[in-house]
């Protein structure tokens, strides 16, 4: 049986596009358009791994055996509810449904709970805690940009769609599309080769160039003063991105810093008294600036190169200030590059049932936050927690040998529809469905905008979703702990009530005295 | 089944005229009954103050904005946490509190019904996601869509009949209560960083003015039969001299057939009631302003006003809030426009009573309310978390039945602002009666929601009792012990539960409901191809994945409204 499913929202990065066309055999996806190719690799190919877990896993004297899901269930509590102290980490890949639970769990627990954001933009969140962020929506920016500056990030492949839905290659209201423009650019330059091809050939030397290369020289083309949308790209290494834009800088790695103070004070006006900045002359960045000041509605893109490079949050508060400073001579905004679908989501949604986007611990019973000590990598690294539950991210590919080896020491929980390294050395190993293909839930995308992720094939048998496994998992910690908040006592909450943490009782001596006044 | 008695209370119901009668309240499954059998749980409320459970018309407590002001401020939340209990959730505070602490605070003061004003559509599934984890409370969310692009476009064109459809359609996917306009055309304009500046600026590339857009939706209201009218934070908003504006803007909406329902709502008068021509010569107009509304009666209004401590200013208004930044002394601004549809802004602020411009604010809140001699015309609001946190409201009614407060706090301001200010002028102290008005029938009234803010019988049970004896307590002296009793509800009924009791959530097992519109049109905006292809080209998201569908509302109820097109 063939059926075609439209208005399919792609469960992979931060773009969250949703207009993938879906043809699904025998509850197969067989074929698909519009994807990139990022896309299909997951949609068509990769959900049918063979490496997915089909059985919840026990790991018994070393090795992993399948088990019921109520066995798996009852353990997985038990582990969490005899822990003094564990570690919920993930939540990236998951929809908004099951991250609400989570916080659940955690409160009930008293974990420690963070998502995949402390290691990748979480010094943004940092940065707009210090300085806000004057941000948009990416309809805003396709209808209006004229000016586009991606820094530090590779949208042609980490985003593949992001120029061509929501920037440079997108026709909007007030702006159109620079497609063509780049195609001739690219034929351009693919003449260009021949004829050097055949002139060194013929003469056995290349013809210097006729279009002198942007990225050699540093200098702005003439590319930079052409009328409809610029491309700007800032990038320590000539990426293809890079190679599709108007203007390409080179950055010395590790001073960005220095190029935004230095794009900070042309823009404001001031002489800068030395000839090169990050290896960038100065008066090429005062084109730069010009270009910046002159638009109609710029945005600055940046992604990890600015936010895990030498001075981390520092970069995006800067950088975010200098977006400040242009929304006085014109109109400017900034935006992170997300990278997994609803790594946004776990942000938000934490930060509605808590205040806090990140780095949370529910120790004392109320929300704290904190990175650097809660935050994942931290709180592994100094041994804190003594068991992890982690699910729907694979730290076990990405994170330091001194954070993994700390997560194999205690017990470890794993949600992953596949076996990825994570899964490979946990102790209890749940099955879940594939977010957005097996099952549905809400995504938010880069932007905060919510999407609903469709389901588009059946999962298999017995399989449970993020959800619900949560909600399973949740429900028997609750009857571990024997808490039913319908029988515990006046005594037993006035009890809890007297290890009530000192800020709390200051502040409602605060609170007292501004009430007198 | 179950049946509850409230036995013995002051009652005060002014949408039934019950004004401090000793009486008995009977519940019988969620609803005001005349009588129930003798097992009845009874409520012994003695000595104490019925009313009405609370209604707040304007509150941002969900949405995007709401949570990006939540994201930036940890400084906010550190300083007042919400412990888990057995019953609830622990959560943060303090102006921009998580969802569940929201909802156990309102429901403390004997709050049951809220409003959130301000929902780009875009982002209207968030908005509800939030909704959902605000337990306790009945709520329901405006769609910003005065400065929508198909709004604006029919609008333009003359086209009011076609623009109601639009607006039916926009309220139906979003699951929206009623059309929120914030500046209209400014939000269009501040796409390319600019404003509009009165009620007759043309908005670029649209060829329409503030003024069409407020009379045009105004019109277009009436039209769709909206239990609400039309819900209007105006141009110029926040600026010296803005009075102008919105005298201007009231006196264009006396072209809208008025027909004893009010055209128009406009929302935080405090901040659109200045004087003066500049912030030196800051001045109040609510002499002004309140004269021409007590000679008119086709609005109504809430106050918005200001508390004095730090708080976080939000609104879709992201012109207001750039220059709101640009004066200087904020560590954070934040923008964020929404394509086709809104904007909007956030920056922390603290209101300081050493502070001319603050500290007259304060007072020109207040003078409005008093001046303004019908109650059911205007609201108690801070435009929660605008003009301080929604856990003041009992502050701000303390100031207003009591002169003793208001002196107690005046003489602690800034000695300009004391000079301006009318406040020792006016002697008039509100009576119980005129508090339950303003702060819950006035506003389910002016809502259109028949069930909420009174207690005759077939009303939702929805009741706030409060440690307030009219017989033996004088409000206006003992202010202190009124404040209290309002801070901390005797009890608080919701749904014919008990959910608060002596200031403290005893059940926690009561959702609420999000109400929203289901406006039948004659002939219904058609979804074409025509459509189609406008959406792909205004947005960034499909149509088949805009609207919020019907598993994002926990416990909806659907209000069925028939529009005359």
């Amino acid at each position: 049986m063939t059926s075609e499913v439209k208005s399919v929202v792609c469960p992979i990065c931060g773009c969250l596009c949703d207009d993938l066309e879906v043809t699904v055999e025998n509850n197969e996806i067989v074929k698909m358009k519009n994807g990139c190719s990022v896309c299909e690799a997951k949609m068509v190919h990769g959900y049918k791994s063979e490496e997915r877990i089909l059985k919840p896993m026990i790991r018994k004297d070393g090795e992993l055996v399948p088990v019921s899901m109520d066995e798996a269930v009852k353990k997985a509590a038990k582990i969490l509810t005899d822990a003094k102290y564990p570690l919920l980490f993930g939540w990236s890949s998951s929809t908004s449904e099951a991250q609400r639970i989570g916080v659940e769990l955690a409160e009930e627990l008293g974990s420690a709970l963070d998502n995949c954001c402390s290691v990748c933009h979480g010094p943004s969140v940092m940065a707009t805690q210090e300085i806000g962020i004057p941000a948009s929506t990416l309809g805003q920016i396709r209808h209006r940009a004229d000016l586009i500056v991606y820094w530090a990030c590779n949208p042609w492949t980490s985003h593949p769609r992001h120029l061509e839905r929501y920037t440079s290659f997108t026709d909007g209201r007030f702006e159109k599309s620079e497609w063509k423009s780049y195609m001739q650019k690219m034929k351009g330059d693919a003449s260009m080769k021949k004829v050097q091809a055949a002139s060194k050939r013929i003469i056995g030397s290349t013809i210097p160039a006729m279009r002198p290369d942007a990225c050699a020289l540093n200098a702005p083309p003439q590319t930079m003063q052409k009328e409809g949308r610029k491309l700007i790209v800032v990038d320590v290494r000539k990426t293809m991105t890079a190679d599709a834009a108007d203007y390409f800088i080179q950055v010395q790695p590790n001073k960005d810093y220095e190029i935004i103070e230095a794009l900070r004070c042309l823009v404001g006006d001031q002489e800068l008294d030395v000839d090169t900045v990050g290896g960038v002359k100065v008066e090429y960045l005062k084109d730069v600036a010009d270009a910046m000041v002159n638009c109609e509605f710029g945005v600055i893109f940046f992604g990890l190169g600015l936010t895990q490079s030498a001075g981390r949050f520092r970069n995006i508060e800067n950088a975010i200030a200098l977006t400040r400073d242009l929304n006085r001579k014109t109109k400017f905004v900034i935006s992170p590059m997300r990278g997994h679908f609803n790594v946004t989501g776990a942000n938000v949604v934490f930060a509605w049932s808590t205040g806090y986007p990140y780095a949370l611990d529910f120790s004392q019973g109320y929300p704290q936050y904190n990175p650097g000590e809660f935050t994942t990598i931290d709180l592994l690294r100094r041994g804190d927690n003594d068991a992890t539950l982690v699910i729907s991210a694979d730290p076990g590919a990405h994170f330091p040998k001194a954070a993994v080896q700390n997560m194999m020491k205690h017990p470890l929980i794993t949600i992953n529809p596949d076996m990825n390294a994570i899964s490979r050395l946990g102790d209890v190993v749940f099955p879940t469905q594939w977010c957005g293909i097996e099952c549905e839930g809400t995504a938010y995308r880069m932007d905060h905008v919510p999407i609903m992720l469709r389901k588009v094939v059946e999962p298999p048998k017995g399989i449970l979703n993020d959800e619900e496994l949560l909600k399973r998992i949740l429900a028997e910690v609750r009857v571990i702990k024997g808490k039913n908040p319908d029988t515990e006592t006046k005594a037993e909450v006035k009890e809890r009530n007297k290890l009530a943490p000192r800020i709390e009782i200051k502040q409602r001596k605060k609170a007292k005295k501004v009430e007198v006044a | 089944m179950t049946e509850l008695l409230i036995k013995n209370g002051f009652v005060f119901d002014p949408i039934n005229k019950i004004n401090g009668e000793k009486m008995d309240i009977a519940i019988k499954d969620g609803k005001i009954v005349h009588k129930v059998s003798g097992k009845a749980q009874v409520v012994d409320a003695s000595g104490l103050t019925v009313m009405p459970g609370g209604v707040d018309i304007h509150t941002h407590i969900a949405g995007g904005e709401v949570n990006t002001g939540r994201i930036i401020r940890p400084d906010d939340h550190v300083k007042d946490v919400e412990r888990k209990t057995a019953m609830t959730r622990c959560g943060t505070g303090y102006s921009i509190p998580s969802t569940f602490t929201t909802g156990y605070r309102y429901s403390r003061m004997g709050y049951t019904t809220v409003m959130n004003p301000s929902m780009a559509p875009l982002e209207a599934k968030h908005t509800h996601e939030e909704l959902n984890d605000i337990p306790l409370l009945d709520k329901a969310t405006y769609p910003l869509i005065g400065d929508w692009w198909f709004v604006l476009e029919n609008l333009a064109k003359g086209d009011i009949v076609e623009c109601a459809k639009h607006v039916a359609w926009m309220l139906d996917i979003t699951k929206g209560y009623a059309i929120k306009i914030v500046n209209p055309g400014g939000l269009e304009s501040w796409g390319f960083g600019h404003n509009v500046h009165s009620i007759d600026d043309q908005v670029p590339n649209f060829c329409i003015t503030p003024r069409e857009i407020v009379t045009g939706l105004a019109r277009v209201n009436a039209l769709l039969n909206l239990p609400h009218s039309i819900h209007l934070h105006t141009n110029n908003l926040g600026l010296p001299g803005n009075y102008t504006t919105t005298l201007d803007t009231m006196k264009a909406l006396e072209s809208v057939p008025y027909n004893g329902k009010p055209v128009c709502h406009i929302t935080h008068l405090q901040f659109a009631s200045f004087a003066g021509d500049g912030w030196a010569h800051f001045q109040s107009a609510s002499e002004e302003i309140s004269s021409y509304i007590n000679a008119h009666n086709h609005l109504t209004f809430d106050m918005g006003q200001v508390i004095f401590t730090d708080t976080t200013t939000m609104t879709a208004d992201g012109p207001f809030e750039f220059s709101l930044y640009e004066l200087g002394g904020h560590n954070k601004w934040v923008n964020s426009d929404v394509e086709t549809e809104t904007s909007g802004g956030i920056i922390p602020f603290h209101y300081k009573k050493n502070s001319p411009v603050n500290a007259l604010q304060w007072s020109i809140g207040l003078e409005l309310a008093l001046l303004i001699k019908d109650p059911w015309k205007m609201f108690m609001t801070t435009d929660h978390p605008n003009g301080g946190p929604f856990f003041a409201y009992p502050r701000v009614l303390a100031w207003l039945y009591s002169k003793k407060a208001r002196e107690a706090t005046l003489k602690h301001c800034n000695k300009k602002a004391q000079k301006k200010s009318l406040l020792p002028t006016i002697d008039r102290e509100m009576t119980l009666y005129e508090i339950a008005i303003m702060t819950r029938a006035g506003q389910a009234k002016a809502l259109g929601l028949p069930n909420k803010g009174q207690l005759g019988v077939g009303a939702d049970a929805d009741v706030a009792i409060f440690n307030i004896n009219p017989e033996t307590m004088d409000i206006a002296q003992q202010f202190k012990a009124a404040r209290k009793a309002f801070k901390h509800a005797a009890y608080t009924i919701k749904d014919g539960k008990v959910v608060v009791k002596d200031g403290e959530v005893v059940n926690n097992t009561t959702p609420g409901r999000t109400m929203w519109l289901d406006v039948q049109t004659k002939d219904p905006c058609v979804i074409d191809e025509e459509m189609r292809r406008k959406f792909k080209q205004y947005w960034t998201i499909e149509y088949d994945n805009y609207p919020v569908f019907d598993h994002y509302l926990r416990v909806p109820e659907k209000l069925t409204v028939k529009a005359s097109v």
